[in-house]
């Protein structure tokens, strides 16, 4: 068991928010994208910018944060701010999708370095957050948060609502879900996403999926006692 | 005596676990709970029933495998296997964690459930996936001695499955190999778990090598070999869907001519209630339909047919 602590020192990094778009292009061919390739693109940064205490050189160790990419398709963002914070090499990023490359059109966490989780059909990843919780608080590790990216059509998935169901009655309070609210789901939910989470007792902010200090001051909201739920509007698909 | 049912020893070899290996978490969803109030009150953290919610079951037990630990994650095999079945394949296997799942319920045990609670199709479809271990234990002891297997097996992904049939004696199974349980020159009948019983009583005097598995994925080829040396004539008999070994049972065989006779619940829809021993003698897995199709499958050059 390694006892190596996830620091809260943030490495520099020749990337910044501002080279994202390029380190996207080196996959994509392509200077310019569009809002769909971009919709998780601000709401990653600033988590892994400003709030994830995870690094290259603690992504083993127990008391990491973890996040779990559950929407796993249109990866390009998630690879450029893993490649920014140093997690996997640039040079990894043109082969995108290529035999060899690790990188492909959905992640796997056996082959992306910095990577908890593999995703690419939907409705995965919540309830193997919600496991993940559990197995940390039995281990007395009450500290490391662990965060689940969701779209908003992925909500149509029952598996999510057997987790966020069970998660809020389960009051797990390290447990967190980004939602990328791009308008997406054919039949969207009556009364919004965030009354789905508050009925199940969690706690809810929803925010300007653009607008890094509003996303910022929703992800660092206290919720003693409940899971937490960030809805991130960005422009509908 | 009564003898314990699998399930009921289950109960009792998890609690025991749960307090032996801090490492150990139990996942349900209802099924089981009152059996494992004790345990829930002694491990409140590593024993979670997450309500009626079976893919957030198979789901939740990978996650705490993703954090360190060695999930068990119980409930009927209809429920376990096949209706999350993704779950089991990806959360599991895709995401390259272990875990240890433990069905009851098996194919027929609740007859008068109907077929919503059978699942005769579970070890096929755990075929079309990587690397899974297979426990079909045909005795309260055998199912005892292969949970505590299956537990300490590191981060393998062990499947067990428990039924309300039982041989009336156990065996000393060792979570690999199958036991000769007798010798004989005209063929190899290979018993699977609680089929052992019904098995010997077919072939009673019949000059045929009895095999017997409890452990079936990875399947025993070598001791199959070894038996079938010098008869081609290979008859599987297993409490799930018929020829689910059969492939497995060839490849072992490739080498030499052979036929495999493959036995075991019809895919067929019986839609009847009643008991299990009817339903044993409707799939044909009862003494006296085993002998006569044995006997049909055998070379006997020196027995009148019947």
């Amino acid at each position: 068991m390694t006892t190596t602590t996830a620091t809260t020192a943030r490495p520099t990094s020749p990337y910044g928010y501002p080279e994202l778009s390029g380190l996207m292009a080196l996959m994509t061919g392509d200077e310019k994208h569009g809002p769909a390739a971009t919709s998780t693109l601000d709401a990653l940064w600033v988590l892994y910018d400003r709030v994830l205490r995870v690094s290259p050189g603690t992504v083993d160790a127990h008391t990491r944060d973890r996040f779990l990419l559950s929407k796993g398709h249109g990866p390009m963002a998630y690879y450029a701010v893993l490649a920014a914070k140093g997690f996997l090499p640039v040079t990894d990023l043109p082969g995108f999708g290529s035999y060899d490359s690790p990188l492909g059109h959905h992640p796997d966490r056996l082959l992306v370095p910095g990577a908890e989780i593999g995703s690419g059909s939907l409705g995965h990843e919540l309830p193997l957050a919600v496991g993940t919780a559990l197995g940390l608080r039995a281990q007395g590790l009450t500290d490391p948060a662990v965060w689940v990216l969701v779209g908003d059509a992925e909500l149509d998935e029952g598996s999510n609502h057997e987790a966020l169901a069970y998660a809020g009655p389960a009051g797990l309070d390290r447990l967190h879900v980004l939602v990328i609210d791009n308008a997406s789901a054919s039949h969207a939910r009556p009364g919004g996403i965030a009354a789905r989470f508050a009925a199940a007792g969690w706690s809810t902010a929803t925010v300007d999926g653009r607008d890094h200090e509003a996303l910022y001051a929703a992800y660092t909201t206290s919720h003693p006692g409940r899971p937490h739920a960030v809805i991130a509007r960005v422009e509908p698909k | 005596m009564i003898m314990d049912s699998m399930r009921d020893r289950f109960t009792a070899t998890v609690t025991a676990l749960l307090d032996e290996d801090p490492r150990l978490a139990l996942v349900l969803a209802e099924i089981s709970r009152d059996r494992l109030e004790d345990a829930a009150r002694r491990h409140p953290d590593r024993v979670i029933n997450v309500g009626i919610r079976e893919q957030l079951l198979v789901g939740a037990g990978a996650g705490l495998a993703l954090t360190g630990l060695r999930p068990v994650v119980h409930t009927f095999a209809s429920f376990l296997v096949e209706r999350p079945f993704e779950q089991v394949k990806l959360d599991f296997g895709h995401q390259g964690v272990g875990g240890v799942l433990v069905s009851a319920g098996g194919s027929y045990d609740w007859p008068a459930g109907g077929f919503t609670h059978m699942a005769p199709g579970d070890v096929a479809l755990l075929d079309t996936l990587d690397e899974w271990t297979v426990h079909v234990p045909g005795h309260a002891d055998e199912a005892e001695a292969l949970l505590r297997h299956a537990a300490a097996a590191g981060d393998d992904k062990v499947y067990v499955r428990l039924s309300e049939q039982a041989n009336r004696a156990a065996l000393g199974v060792d979570g690999a190999r199958m036991l000769t349980v007798r010798e004989g020159r005209d063929g190899v009948v290979i018993a699977v778990g609680p089929m052992l019983d019904n098995v010997l009583a077919a072939v009673e005097g019949l000059d045929v090598t009895v095999l017997y598995a409890t452990t079936v994925r990875p399947f025993d080829a070598d001791t199959l070999r070894r038996a079938a040396g010098g008869s081609p004539y290979v008859v599987l008999v297993e409490p799930y869907l018929a020829g689910t070994s059969a492939a497995s049972a060839g490849e072992a065989l490739q080498a030499v001519p052979h036929r495999v006779l493959g036995l075991g619940v019809a895919r067929r829809e019986l839609r009847r209630y009643g008991t299990m021993a009817e339903h044993l003698a409707a799939h044909g897995l009862d003494p006296a339909s085993l002998r006569a199709r044995i006997d049909t499958f055998l070379p006997a050059p020196d027995r009148v047919p019947a």
